[in-house]
């Protein structure tokens, strides 16, 4: 992750400038991968290494809190170039900076856990 | 590489998401004694938290033997975009104006990163998810909550860079 620099607020801020290829090419690999993966893992009913059939959670069905609770996220993403997975890389790293940034993410899962009942789902 | 991971925390039964771990790490400090969302059997939740372990020391190892801290090569057009508002071209990964220590300890430096960071960790739970959880394992899917979520992703991010980024810097 370091190597590709998706941890980088720089690369978060060039992707929704729609500014490089970049960043789409790094998620894109991943989820092309990831289809033809999971694809096999149905069509030959894998299993994992305990012989549990390899089960896939479908999400609740609901528009407003993934678009809702989505946007809230971006906007978080956009301004500390971050995701929760890269946030630790970067304290890895050494940009300790980063760990308030993580420290704050603990901090509105939390808040989201308190007040979850009071909002739209 | 992330797909491999996805497909290895399959095999073992687990699902691949990073920010249930702020969820997994509320609910180990025994914050679901009062609060009913965290009260789960969070050891469930062992693998992704070792892939949380293994991500720091990813990063120092990709700090001290890989890389030789080059700045991020990014596109001519966002290096102007970001001198508008008053971020130099890159140096390193991160840009000083925000992650330095002089940065952190002014309100405003304060402030990027705490509500930066609460909205991204309030956000991905109410989503059900985050960037590895919803635009990989969810779209790999092909499941369509997953792509809200990314469009919302999207409206946040855009909604910051191009109407709020120009007011706060």
């Amino acid at each position: 992750m370091a190597k590709s620099e998706a941890i980088s607020w720089f690369r978060i801020q060039e992707m929704f400038r729609f500014q490089a290829f970049h960043m789409y090419g790094i998620i894109g690999t991943a989820v092309v991968l990831g289809v033809i993966g999971v694809a096999l893992i149905k069509k030959f009913q894998i299993r994992d290494f305990s012989g549990n059939p390899i089960s896939f959670y479908p999400k609740d069905k609901s528009v407003i809190r993934y678009l809702l609770g989505g946007s809230i996220f971006g906007l978080g993403w956009a301004l500390s170039g971050a995701c929760p997975g890269p946030m630790v890389v970067n304290i890895g790293y050494g940009f300790l900076s980063m760990a308030i940034v993580f420290l704050f993410a603990i901090v509105g899962t939390f808040l989201y856990g308190v007040i979850k009942d009071k909002l739209p789902h | 590489m992330i797909a491999a991971i996805m497909f290895f925390l399959l095999y073992f039964g687990q699902s691949f998401g990073f920010s249930s771990n702020l969820r997994t790490i509320c609910a180990a400090a025994g914050l679901g004694k009062k609060t009913k969302f965290f009260d789960f059997k969070w050891k469930t939740q062992i693998w992704n938290l070792v892939f949380l372990t293994g991500a720091i020391i990813g990063g120092f190892i990709a700090k001290q033997y890989l890389s030789v801290d080059v700045p991020v090569e990014i596109s001519a057009a966002t290096i102007s975009d970001l001198a508008k508002i008053g971020i130099a071209a890159p140096t390193s990964l991160q840009p000083q104006e925000l992650f330095s220590l002089e940065a952190i300890f002014t309100l405003k430096g304060f402030l990027v990163l705490s509500l930066g960071g609460l909205m991204v960790g309030f956000g991905s739970r109410y989503a059900g998810g985050c960037t590895s959880g919803h635009a990989i394992s969810g779209l790999s899917d092909l499941q369509l909550p997953s792509l809200i979520a990314v469009i919302g992703f999207f409206i946040g991010g855009l909604v910051m860079t191009f109407l709020i980024f120009p007011l706060i810097f």
